[in-house]
């Protein structure tokens, strides 16, 4: 109202339109500039985002001056999908809630998906063990100790088979935190909705299958880069032609985030992962707007809720940016950032452990405000072990209230034009370009995971943030600040099954003791002659699962031809 | 420093490759005088008893995340106690350890469990102490 008068005294009724929004503009920079000086006087303590970006007090339409309400910040759906990549977001369709579980073998992690469907989950995380995870079998002596323990063993095409008993393929959609094997475990998949009468065109879901990260800081690797980029190639031209509802790659910075980097430094590295594997599709002769809208983004959820936020909505505009600008890509689809994430991690803490429900909570309101397709949130003794029941249960809980009794997903991208959202958007986007361009400078990702500069910045931002809680500076409730003697703990955690693992073991032994063992030894035989070669190993890989090879033959024979890496350890 | 610094290995035994813990801990023993070799990612209980004693280190850390410290940890101590080291070299752990499995480690012969949210400034005079001790013993 006072705005409409001073206009009207200043334009004396025949200003345009312009100069009236002019004098409009006018006058709010005049009131910023003696709110600001009033403000200035005053000793307010200086903020700065966890990634160490230094914040106002207070955003205005100031703070967007050089922001295009339309080419920036645009519409949901719309190029370059700041504001999300669907039209109607979470009104349309609620993210996927997906609890990342297994353990055991695989009837026990059956029984436990079966009851997560019941309990309203609406898609499947398969945890798979450490061996499974490193292609070597539950009966090698490597694996001894690790069978079932932080997910399930899964040898051969009999153990898939029983995991997906009684789920069906063609309505659910499975997740599988699965890299080095991801190959095998992908065509074990589809096996599997084949013998349901699922044809994989219609099979749905993602594997993890980035192996960068794995070199940096998550560990499950095996192969050098080189051969390992060409079976993720592999895999996203396998199922570009035969599987193009699956997402065969989730490039993620999950892993880089829980190690220690920043936000900017994690959405910079996973998209600098992700324009190494482009490009190497590209090299393959892919063709940019057919297969990258089959990758997708995983993602840790912290604890600064709007640099999260932030994270989110940068990274769809600089990978549409990226996609469209340096690769040439004109499809929609295929200049979507279409991201899931996990709530919890490193941020959960084993003192007043309960705490975590609440941290869970407001990282997964961070996340669903940032735009996310799908949501696992951690249990709260996830510092300790493995969930139970019921913490799993408490978990899924913890979406569900946010989907169904706040109101969140009414409206899409609700923080879209927040002065500080969009100013905080612009500056995480500027930030990790820089990053991203220092590394192409530096000759891409490979190199400087190869050098170990990667694995180095990060642990020393983790050190570094280690030392901001421990002197105090950087507040961690019930760590160092309201903290109180820890009763003695009566927490039932869960215990692991040490049966189990024989049990796997006997299982796998059947299988070895029943199968056609001439068709192993020739599919073993041709994959062997396949990798000295540079054709496209998935068939092959298909025809070894079909036959009940194991995860660890298959390895074997793809670590004899292509070898392993040699991880830089300097500290 | 010298030859009278104390000489930890930070070790990651098993497959489990999240190492974000053994580094910071690697970090802070250096900045703490320490001389610090740290292992990389999954090694088995017996090569990190082999480098150990080719290190000629006062100290073992072993990190483990992966809920497996119960039998990797008894197999490096029985490694060490096999090559007449157990009382040379110290052991501690750390890692995602329930406060169940803290008694048994220690009757094991660990010298120190450092479960989740365990402070640096902890960890650091526990390694010192128990280092001082045994030269102490020994000599």
């Amino acid at each position: 109202m006072a705005r409409e008068l001073e206009t009207e005294k200043s334009g004396a009724g025949t200003a345009s339109a312009e100069t009236s929004q002019n004098g409009a503009d006018q006058a709010f920079a005049g009131a910023e500039r003696r709110w600001r000086e009033r403000v200035a006087s005053r000793d307010i303590p200086t903020a700065k985002t966890s990634s160490g970006l230094e914040l106002d007090v207070l955003y205005t339409p100031q703070s967007l001056r050089d922001s295009d309400p339309l080419t920036d910040i645009g519409l949901p759906g719309d190029y370059p999908f700041t504001r999300g990549v669907q039209p109607t977001m979470h009104r349309g369709r609620l993210w996927t809630m997906r609890q990342y579980s297994g353990f055991a073998t695989p009837k026990e992690s059956n029984e436990r998906y079966r009851w997560l469907l019941e309990q309203g989950q609406t898609g499947i995380s398969v945890a798979l063990d450490l061996p499974t995870q490193l292609g070597l079998d539950s009966d090698d002596p490597l694996a001894a100790d690790d069978v079932g323990r932080v997910g399930v063993a899964v040898d051969t095409l009999a153990d898939m088979e029983i995991l997906f008993e009684g789920i069906p393929l063609d309505r659910i959609s499975t997740s599988f935190t699965i890299n080095a094997t991801a190959s095998i475990l992908l065509a074990m998949y589809l096996a599997v909705a084949e013998r349901q009468g699922v044809p994989s065109a219609k099979v749905t879901g993602t594997t993890q299958n980035d192996i960068l990260k794995e070199y940096v800081s998550r560990g499950t690797w095996i192969f050098p880069p080189e051969p390992s980029l060409r079976l993720i190639v592999d895999t996203i031209e396998h199922c570009l032609k035969h599987a193009p509802r699956f997402n065969p790659i989730s490039v993620a910075g999950a892993h880089f985030h829980d190690a220690g980097a920043t936000v900017v430094q994690d959405l910079a590295y996973t998209l600098s992962d992700g324009i190494t594997y482009v490009q190497r599709c590209i090299d393959r002769g892919l063709k940019v707007d057919e297969f990258a809208s089959l990758i997708s983004f995983f993602f840790y959820t912290h604890n600064d809720f709007f640099e999260e936020i932030a994270k989110y909505r940068a990274g769809r505009r600089l990978w549409a940016r990226l996609m469209k600008e340096r690769f040439g890509a004109r499809d929609p689809r295929a200049q979507m950032f279409r991201f899931g994430v996990v709530c919890g991690g490193s941020t959960l803490t084993a003192q007043q452990p309960q705490n975590n429900i609440v941290r869970v909570a407001y990282q997964a309101l961070a996340s669903v405000l940032g735009g996310v397709q799908s949501m696992f949130t951690a249990a709260w003794d996830e510092p300790f072990a493995i969930p139970t029941e019921q913490t799993a249960e408490l978990a899924l809980r913890t979406q569900q209230v946010l989907a169904y009794e706040t109101g969140v997903s009414n409206v899409a991208d609700p923080l879209g034009g927040s002065y500080y959202v969009e100013a905080l958007t612009d500056r995480v986007e500027r930030e990790a370009r820089a990053i991203i361009d220092r590394i192409e400078k530096l000759g891409g990702m490979v190199p400087c995971i190869q050098s170990g500069l990667i694995q180095k910045e990060i642990a020393a931002e983790a050190y570094r943030y280690q030392k901001r809680v421990e002197s105090g500076e950087q507040i961690v409730i019930g760590v160092n600040r309201f903290v109180r003697p820890e009763p003695e703990r009566r927490l039932e955690l869960y215990q692991a099954d040490t049966a189990a693992a024989v049990r796997q073991r006997e299982s796998l032994a059947r299988v070895r003791a029943t199968r056609d063992s001439k068709r192993v030894a020739a599919a073993l035989a041709a994959l062997r002659e396949a990798a000295r070669g540079s054709e496209n190993l998935m068939p092959l890989i298909s025809e070894a699962v079909k036959a009940y090879a194991s995860v660890g033959e298959i390895c074997g024979v793809l670590r004899q031809e292509f070898g392993t890496f040699k991880e830089p350890v300097g500290l | 420093m010298g030859s009278n610094a104390i000489r930890v290995m930070v070790a990651k035994p098993g497959l489990d490759g999240h190492d974000r813990g053994a580094k910071v801990i690697a970090y802070a023993l250096r900045d703490a005088g320490m001389e610090v070799v740290y292992t990389g990612l999954r090694h088995s209980p017996e090569e990190i008893v082999n480098a150990a004693m080719q290190e000629d280190v006062d100290a073992v850390g072993l990190s483990i995340l992966s809920g497996a410290h119960l039998p990797l940890t008894e197999k490096v101590i029985a490694g060490l106690a096999a090559a007449g080291q157990d009382k040379e070299i110290a052991v501690f752990v750390g890692g995602t350890i329930p406060e169940r499995d803290v008694a048994a480690l220690k009757k094991m012969g660990v010298a120190g469990v450092f479960p989740t949210g365990t402070p640096l400034n902890e960890i650091v005079p526990a390694i010192k102490d128990a280092v001082a001790a045994r030269r102490g013993a020994g000599a």
